[in-house]
């Protein structure tokens, strides 16, 4: 239980960087902080005690596995993970070109 | 009929990555394929809007058949609320690429653009199509992110902004919608939308479930921008290039957001009457603050973005209505009725903000700003752009014999028969504001020319631009003949007979 109650607070210690930093690249690094608690919950949820890998044997049928469907959807959010770390890297790289500034108090041209 | 289904999906993305591959050795072949790639889907969408009737279409990804009626693959659903949205996409998406023949020119890349463009329509099908949780935020990412690289795309210092912010509040939202999909995978041990419908049927608990639905409501409202979430939506819509924002406030808020949030609520989770409050509040607190944000704008695509918030009130509210008595279970009829001005009012809406944001686009294309203070007089000079903005706008604010009058009328005469008066009141409040603020567009843009002869010489927009607005104005005209029983009774009631009947959906397709 408390592993799944660290993995709540890791989402909430990156929601906090996300709304209270102001460099950019820190708020980048907080939402992956949340991405990664979310991967955790997820790996946490297949995770059986005592199970073994899913390579059904048929001469042991009493045998437990683990669930092996959240670590192929983990998988998949991984991926999606780093296309979209990457595009949000991207568009900081550009934002520091235009401002010269990291910080998200001078980047207020939209209000209103 | 059903090997259709994955067509949606497959012939974008395969699209997106050809336009990549051949635009490198024909330069002027991108736009062309493009056009078509959304025109070949145009008329699939139709023509499954046609042949659906009431029987849900079921196509299993790798041909995995369900064992002991469990389903195991990929399902991909087309049943009468996904034609349509379907339909909405695909017909927006080939008038809006098909304008961008002409507009997109003052950008490099257009290869990318292109490419792009299709990946997101290949995400929006996803999600529609997808009978599957997971699946649906796979290609919910698909099309987001490909729609943070579009608002992005002038790189200028509003767009990168504006881009920022949109990706920090939808990677939020994403990990609030990935955090629900698992506690729902922890409880049930199943993803398939109809099958977990099958397993809350036999016991739902309704303080865990209340959590998740929290967590799914705040995740895909974020993406869909009802009212405490919008923060992103009305810089994001003004900052991508024209035919984007069409899309963007079009389509994307209603495919990635507002359908999901209705598919999920009426046909997977057993709707419980607070959860209906809430979501009815949330439609009419965004239906009233987003116009009176709306009213005091300068910028045209601005003042569109707010009014898209406006009208998805609009929506989320008379879904929320219909749920409400569903979970009281008493007047279907009165809850059918509710669901069908929703579900009318988002073709509409599509259809009428899609036209707005190209007659921004036109005019941002003509005379190079969007500042309504720096217009005045193009009544003249730009006939076609003026004769179809007015009839968006008074499609918009609920003028007959436009169709946004009769969906407001259908979503004003169920709130005030399910005794909803303070709703009711409020929705003709909220219209008739949205008529002083579209008739401050027309005058500011189109009369008013009285010290602008700055804007007498210049010259109405290339025909592309022209075809697409004025086939969007004849749509606007001709989607009130819904309003009819007979054609309603063709298109929209098996769409809203599987939202109502919110266990036929989970039978049809696991077929017990």
């Amino acid at each position: 239980m408390i592993a799944y109650i660290m993995c709540f607070v890791l989402f909430l210690v990156g929601l906090y960087g996300v709304i209270t930093k102001r460099n950019l690249v820190k708020i980048a690094v907080s939402l992956s902080i949340m991405e990664i608690s979310v991967f955790l919950f997820f790996a946490l949820l297949g995770y059986i005690d005592g199970g073994v890998a899913p390579i059904v044997d048929p001469a042991d049928p009493a045998r437990v596995y683990v669930d092996p469907l959240p670590q192929a959807l983990v998988l998949t959010a991984i991926v999606i993970g780093l296309a979209t770390t990457s595009m949000l890297m991207a568009i900081i790289i550009r934002l520091y070109r235009k401002y010269g500034t990291f910080d998200i108090r001078e980047i207020k041209n939209l209000r209103g | 009929m059903n090997q259709l289904v994955p067509l949606f999906v497959v012939i974008p993305l395969a699209g997106a990555f050809l336009i990549m591959i051949l635009g490198r050795f024909f330069s002027e072949l991108n736009k062309y394929l493009a056009s078509a790639i959304l025109l070949i889907l145009a008329v699939f969408s139709i023509y499954s809007l046609v042949t659906t009737g009431e029987n849900p279409a079921l196509y299993k990804t790798g041909g995995w058949e369900p064992v002991n009626k469990i389903p195991i693959g990929i399902y991909m659903v087309m049943d009468g609320f996904t034609v349509i949205v379907l339909c909405i996409i695909n017909i927006v998406g080939f008038l809006s690429v098909f304008y961008s023949i002409s507009y997109i020119k003052r950008y490099t890349a257009e290869n990318y653009y292109y490419s792009l463009f299709c990946l997101m329509v290949a995400g929006m099908n996803g999600v529609v199509l997808s009978g599957d949780l997971f699946n649906i935020f796979v290609f919910l990412e698909i099309s987001v992110i490909s729609a943070y690289a579009l608002v992005a795309f002038g790189v200028e210092k509003n767009e990168l902004e504006a881009s920022f912010k949109y990706q920090v509040l939808g990677g939020i939202a994403s990990f609030l919608i990935l955090f629900g999909i698992g506690f729902i995978y922890w409880k049930t041990k199943t993803l398939n939308i109809a099958d977990i419908r099958h397993v809350f049927s036999t016991g739902y608990n309704r303080t865990y479930y209340l959590f998740v639905e929290i967590l799914i409501l705040t995740g895909f409202g974020l993406k869909a921008a009802i009212i405490p979430f919008h923060a992103w939506l009305p810089d994001a819509h003004s900052s991508a290039p024209s035919p984007i924002s069409a899309m963007l406030s079009g389509v994307l808020i209603k495919a990635a957001g507002i359908y999901v949030i209705i598919r999920l609520f009426f046909n997977m989770f057993i709707i419980t009457e607070n959860m209906a409050v809430l979501i009815t509040t949330l439609g009419t607190l965004s239906m009233v603050i987003g116009v009176f944000l709306a009213i005091g704008q300068w910028d045209i695509k601005r003042l569109l973005a707010y009014h898209s918030i406006s009208q998805m009130g609009y929506v989320v509210m008379s879904a929320g209505i219909g749920m409400i008595l569903i979970s009281r279970g008493i007047k279907p009829e009165i809850a059918s009725l509710a669901v069908a001005g929703g579900i009318f009012h988002l073709v509409n809406h599509a259809v009428f903000k899609g036209l707005l944001f190209l007659n921004a686009g036109a005019i941002e294309y003509t005379i190079g700003t969007r500042d309504l203070r720096e217009m005045g007089g193009l009544a003249k000079s730009m006939p076609a752009t003026h004769a179809t903005s007015f009839v968006a706008s008074m499609s918009i604010s609920g003028i007959p014999p436009f169709n946004g009058f009769f969906s407001k009328l259908i979503i004003i005469i169920a709130a005030v028969l399910a005794k909803f008066y303070l709703l009711a009141a409020l929705a003709v409040i909220v219209s008739i504001i949205t008529l002083a603020s579209f008739l401050k567009f027309q005058r500011y843009a189109f009369f008013n020319n009285s010290d602008n002869n700055k804007n007498l010489n210049i010259k109405e927009v290339p025909f592309p631009m022209i075809f697409s607005m004025v086939v969007l104005s004849i749509l606007c005209v001709f989607l009130s003949l819904l309003a009819i029983p007979a054609v309603r009774d063709v298109f929209l009631t098996p769409a809203i007979n599987i939202l109502t009947d919110t266990l036929k959906y989970s039978t049809s397709i696991l077929g017990k």
